[in-house]
């Protein structure tokens, strides 16, 4: 192997370590359908596929009720999927009921951290309570070690455990609390740390204090973990890859950067487009992917799920596509769920208004 | 300078047990003009523009300062206004949307009754003229088949459509501003992108004025002409935005374009002011920023710092802001911190 194929492959995302979260072709809905129909109304997560490494951090994007969280939920057992399969360390997770999903659940193998510390910490236990908390549910660790425990994870998410331990959560600030959560979502010492939409509620230097955080994690206790966000930007300072969610379905996948420059998706291409940037580059505008008006009505169901918002819908897009490898030149591991991918491009007609203004 | 819109002068609230919150905050907008007031939580962003709309919270209260609505013969000063007073003003003069839009619409009548409602009481407009008009503001705002929406609960709509509802009520008396106190924080970036967009369009078709509030220092980037820092209840600066953020004169400002998002997808080390902003009423001598500031001196902690004038519109809190401090402003995109994961 040349030197030049040693870098690359470096690149590569690890496949050849078996994934520690494998979710095939999952269904989520909150209105179950009869038996042998379609999915009904309340199909909130659609033939979903996804895959999370150890180590890897694996960005999921999408709009309000894409079904972001329903994966997350889903994984961690809070509901049952419709169909497909999800696979924790090998384990298959649809096989656990009763006693053994909730023994495996009180391992806390598999940790979800919400958005909102101040909703989801109880407001009357004090930090030193509330980070020792999963450690009692789990019981694995003897007591006595269970404190040491406690300041260890507080260490971990850079807070001084002497100046913390005693307090309740709204003595802390946004992003303290926020750390909170992650101390105690580490302290069982999790293989995969589900974050929903951690940083929402943060300013933005928090933001980035915490997803660094999460990234050194990662290194340090070889964390698997999965963030929810809508900052594209920060997102790809520390994610490996990223899946787009639209409407209950992962419309793009792949290694974080080359989905975000070059946007196989219309759906992916329209958000990079609309992120606000304190730079102005020459780059897409939502205008030149938004459809033009008056455009045709694509009935609501069977159809892409993206059509009606989509300007390179085309009649091929009354069926829904799924989710296909790209070809190359596109980066290996990425997928799009369009008939067009990545072809739409040669598909703008309106220029950048700078280049117009150049030509004429 | 177009026909002013608002003028606020030496504005000083204070919340609780005379604890100063915001303090010297002065700035004037124009008519059709776009102001974008910047500041992590805490900075006093949010209670300067409260104060503005006279709804600071029960334990708020202005200090000193004036805070003066239209010029001319329209002029109204708000400060000590009455009630009288207000409901001339609110949502007639001076509109508002705020993070949550469905906290501010009644979850058991139909959002067109509500827009109705606002029509009638403040326009005195008859029914059937109320619906009809609320139909041409959810077109405006680009609802989608808005002559049904008019009949929808606030329940059935989603976010952006709901604040889309809440940008035609707060327009519906023709306002001569516009309050948007991060009125897109909680949206999706697409949908944030759309409703920045009907912004400027409603700046340009009604000749509104807008005073954003926001956290977020891009989405000032593209949306305002102007923009105000504020950083533990003063201004730190204030500029044409395009200048400010090509040569940001403030270290807190050059700290935020730090942080801020900048449109790149690279894998970088995400950037961190460090330390904490300080608490609202914390007595400092000198400059506020100084404790977290890389370039500060026993000059800027001994007394306090003016908002010092730039020229060209600009001007700048702080003590060092002639000389040319080092660091670039935007460090060039750095090569991927660590390209190798632990297997």
């Amino acid at each position: 192997m040349t030197a030049t194929q040693e870098r690359a492959t470096v690149r590569e995302p690890r496949e050849e370590v078996p994934p520690l979260l494998r979710v095939t072709d999952l269904s989520v809905s909150y209105a179950p359908p009869r038996t042998g129909t379609s999915l009904g109304t309340g199909a909130a997560l659609t033939g979903a596929c996804l895959e999370v490494r150890p180590g890897e951090i694996v960005g999921i994007v999408g709009e309000t009720g894409s079904g972001k969280t329903t994966l997350a939920r889903a994984t961690v057992g809070l509901v049952r999927p419709v169909a497909g399969r999800i696979e924790f360390a090998g384990r298959d997770m649809g096989a656990l009921t009763g006693r053994a999903l909730r023994d495996f659940r009180r391992t806390g193998q598999v940790q979800l951290v919400f958005q909102d510390p101040l909703r989801s910490l109880d407001p009357d236990l004090t930090v030193a309570e509330l980070v020792r908390e999963p450690l009692d549910v789990a019981g694995t660790l003897p007591r006595r070690e269970r404190q040491e425990r406690v300041v260890e994870s507080l260490r971990l998410v850079g807070l001084d455990p002497d100046a913390v331990l005693d307090r309740r959560p709204r003595q802390l600030s946004g992003g303290q609390r926020q750390r909170i959560s992650l101390a105690r979502a580490i302290s069982t010492r999790p293989q995969l740390l589900f974050c929903d939409e951690p940083v929402s509620a943060l300013d933005v230097s928090n933001r980035n204090l915490v997803l660094s955080l999460l990234d050194r994690l990662r290194t340090e206790l070889g964390l698997a973990v999965v963030i929810i966000a809508h900052d594209l930007s920060s997102l790809a300072g520390i994610a490996d890859r990223v899946a787009v969610f639209y409407r209950s379905r992962v419309v793009e996948q792949g290694p974080i950067r080359a989905v975000l420059e070059q946007p196989a998706h219309p759906y992916t291409g329209l958000l990079t487009a609309s992120a606000p940037s304190v730079r102005h580059e020459d780059r897409l505008r939502p205008e030149q992917l938004r459809p033009e008006p008056g455009g045709r009505a694509w009935p609501a169901h069977g159809v892409c799920v993206f059509a009606a918002r989509c300007r390179f819908a085309h009649d091929a897009c009354v069926e829904q596509p799924s989710s296909r490898p790209l070809d190359p030149p596109h980066e290996s591991g990425r997928e799009a769920a369009c008939h067009v991918a990545g072809a739409w491009r040669d598909r703008l007609t309106n220029p950048h208004p700078d280049h117009q203004e150049e030509a004429s | 300078m177009p026909e002013r819109v608002l003028e606020v002068r030496d504005l000083q609230v204070s919340v609780g047990d005379h604890l100063v919150a915001v303090q010297d905050v002065s700035f004037e907008i124009g008519r059709g003009e776009s102001v974008g007031l910047v500041g992590e939580s805490g900075s006093g962003k949010t209670l300067t523009c409260r104060a503005v709309l006279g709804l600071l919270p029960a334990t708020g209260q202005i200090d000193h300062g004036r805070i003066v609505l239209g010029a001319g013969g329209d002029e109204v000063e708000l400060t000590g206004a009455r009630r009288t007073t207000w409901n001339q003003v609110r949502g007639v003069r001076l509109g508002a949307v705020f993070q949550d839009p469905a906290s501010y619409l009644n979850p058991s009548l139909t959002v067109g009754h509500q827009l109705a409602e606002q029509l009638r009481v403040k326009r005195g407009l008859s029914k059937a003229d109320a619906h009809r008009r609320s139909v041409e503001l959810f077109t405006e705002v680009g609802l989608h088949d808005p002559a049904s929406v008019f009949h929808q609960y606030p329940h059935q709509l989603s976010g952006g459509m709901l604040q889309r509802v809440l940008i035609a009520i707060s327009i519906s008396c023709e306002p001569e501003l516009l309050i948007a106190d991060e009125a897109t924080t909680a949206l999706d970036v697409v949908i944030q992108a759309e409703i920045l967009e009907l912004l400027r369009r409603l700046r340009q078709t009604h000749g509104l004025s807008l005073l954003l509030v926001t956290h977020d220092l891009a989405v000032v980037a593209e949306t305002c002409e102007r923009i105000m820092v504020m950083y533990g209840g003063q201004v730190v600066e204030t500029g044409p935005t395009a200048q400010v953020l090509a040569d940001p004169r403030h270290p807190y400002t050059r700290a935020l374009m730090g942080v801020a998002t900048v449109g790149t997808w690279q894998r970088r080390a995400l950037e961190v002011i460090p330390g904490q902003p300080p608490a609202a009423g914390e007595q400092m001598p000198g400059c506020r920023f100084a404790p977290r500031c890389r370039w500060a001196t026993d000059a800027c902690v001994a007394g306090p710092v003016d908002l010092g004038d730039l020229g060209a519109g600009r001007a700048a809190r702080c003590v060092r802001v002639d000389e040319a401090l080092d660091e670039p402003v935007l460090e060039p995109a750095r090569e991927p911190v660590r390209e190798e994961v632990p297997a």
